[in-house]
């Protein structure tokens, strides 16, 4: 099964359907206690989704008020593949200087700063990857000109280059499309509504998810 | 390179798609709204857009059903307006699947909606559309609302400027003059808009011919072209508007294996 945490803000049907159409089960958590509901009922989570939408202190607010903070980092720390989309990525770094600082969860290294000037902003269609590490395993099947959704006013400045995985141009700025350091990953864009390119990258994130269930078990 | 996006738009009666036929109001079925959406998916469309031109709340709850089905069985932005007034209408649809919700008349009258849903949801998924008529006597386009039947004397581009001020992520501009005409997209008015604001404009209103579309992504400046008829009526297809725009250098989001 895999848990998308939804902190209250935006739709999520679209991830839940590309999550279907990738062949996985899900369950839609609202909080602490439907996740721990979750848990006694014996709800087996093989990975988690970190969505969002909206401004990054609110939804830093939302996660925080919905007891969501020790669950990512325990995800994390567990070695439970997670993945951030959009917001959600950018969630997983230090911090935004989006209206104001605003301190992210921290399980990867660099900022989240604004778009600078000479490009309209949001960021907003479909972009190409101008570089793709094509051995990860979440982008199997995932190649240079590949193109995926993108809508967002602010861009990843990731500490550590290898830590991108997959990256756009606009304008000037080389935009991280997907950022991932061993079970925590991101995608700027949106694979739920990135055609087939994002129905493959769901599905490598299926497999993952899966592949860390057997793992597990074995242990 | 960030591309030119391509749109179909399909009205959608009482959860059916509609077509509108000749410039009176004679409205054909089109058939099942998901086929067609899924169809238009395949074909390389960029996103979708849906506009419920129900007027019962029994028709609204049709479309509603519809915007789920959509959502489910397709793969790129989905974008649904109609009658939205409030933040609820922007809520309900969005629950519903849509990805970005339109909003007209209702912005226009209150704009503190558009602040409210993209406080609320997020700038990407407000867009604000703005049907545009040219008043010959002062040369200036004024916001019409209403579907075309009320004059405002608001001016267009102040209007948007406005609008993308209060939060909007994108503007669905609609030349009322051309509109259904298949002459061509307002070149001037597009251009004027896109330069005007610095979020996303899309053209709408005149596609006629594939050419249509190359003239409004260059000279128009538009980030994204809208059309309805042109498509419905296979004079032109999806393929083949990006296979002319991607000959002709505008960068364009290629499918291979697109039908």
């Amino acid at each position: 099964m895999i848990a998308i945490l939804d902190p209250g803000i935006g739709n999520l049907h679209s991830v839940q359907h590309g999550l279907a159409r990738a062949g996985a089960d899900t369950v839609v958590i609202g909080d602490a206690t439907a996740w721990e509901r979750a848990a006694r009922q014996g709800i087996r989570v093989d990975g988690v989704i970190l969505p969002g939408v909206g401004a990054f202190g609110d939804a830093m607010f939302q996660l925080r008020h919905t007891g969501f903070i020790p669950i990512v980092r325990d995800t994390a720390e567990k070695g439970v593949p997670l993945l951030g989309i959009c917001l959600g990525m950018q969630l997983l770094f230090d911090y935004s200087t989006e209206h104001g600082r605003h301190d992210g969860l921290g399980l990867l290294p660099g900022s989240v700063v604004r778009f600078g000037q000479g490009v309209k902003v949001p960021h907003m269609g479909w972009n190409n990857l101008d570089h793709v590490a094509s051995n990860h395993p979440l982008l199997t099947g995932v190649s240079v000109g590949d193109y995926v959704y993108f809508v967002h006013s602010y861009v990843v400045q990731a500490e550590r280059p290898e830590d991108v995985l997959a990256s756009a141009t606009y304008g000037d700025t080389v935009v991280p499309a997907v950022v991932g350091r061993g079970s925590v990953m991101g995608t700027q864009f949106h694979p739920e509504k990135s055609g087939d390119v994002g129905e493959t990258i769901l599905r490598n994130f299926v497999r993952l998810c899966t592949q860390s269930q057997t793992r597990e078990v074995l242990a | 390179m960030l591309t030119k996006r391509i749109i179909p738009c399909f009205d959608v009666l009482d959860g059916r798609v509609v077509k509108h036929v000749g410039f009176l109001n004679d409205r054909r079925d089109a058939g099942n709204p998901v086929a067609l959406a899924k169809q238009y998916c395949d074909a390389g469309a960029d996103e979708l857009v849906l506009l419920d031109i129900s007027a019962s709340g029994e028709g609204r709850l049709a479309t509603r059903r519809v915007v789920e089905q959509v959502a489910a069985q397709t793969n790129i932005p989905l974008t649904v307006g109609g009658g939205v007034s409030a933040v609820d209408d922007v809520r309900n649809l969005l629950l519903a699947g849509a990805d970005k919700v339109s909003m007209n008349t209702g912005a226009f009258r209150n704009p503190r909606l558009i602040q409210e849903a993209a406080h609320r949801f997020g700038e990407q998924c407000v867009v604000v559309a703005i049907d545009a008529n040219l008043n010959p006597a002062t040369g200036d386009y004024e916001v019409m609302i209403q579907g075309g039947k009320v004059t405002t004397g608001a001016s267009v581009m102040e209007w948007a400027k406005q609008a993308e001020q209060l939060g909007a992520g994108e503007i669905l501009l609609t030349s009322f003059r051309q509109d259904g005409t298949r002459d061509g997209f307002d070149l001037q008015l597009t251009r004027r808009v896109a330069e005007s604001v610095g979020v996303p404009v899309i053209a709408s209103g005149g596609a006629g011919r594939k050419e249509h579309f190359y003239d409004v992504l260059t000279e128009g400046q538009a980030d994204a072209a809208l059309a309805a008829s042109v498509f419905h009526f296979a004079e032109t297809s999806v393929r083949e508007v990006k296979a002319y725009l991607r000959e002709r250098g505008v960068p364009i989001r290629w499918l291979n294996n697109a039908l």
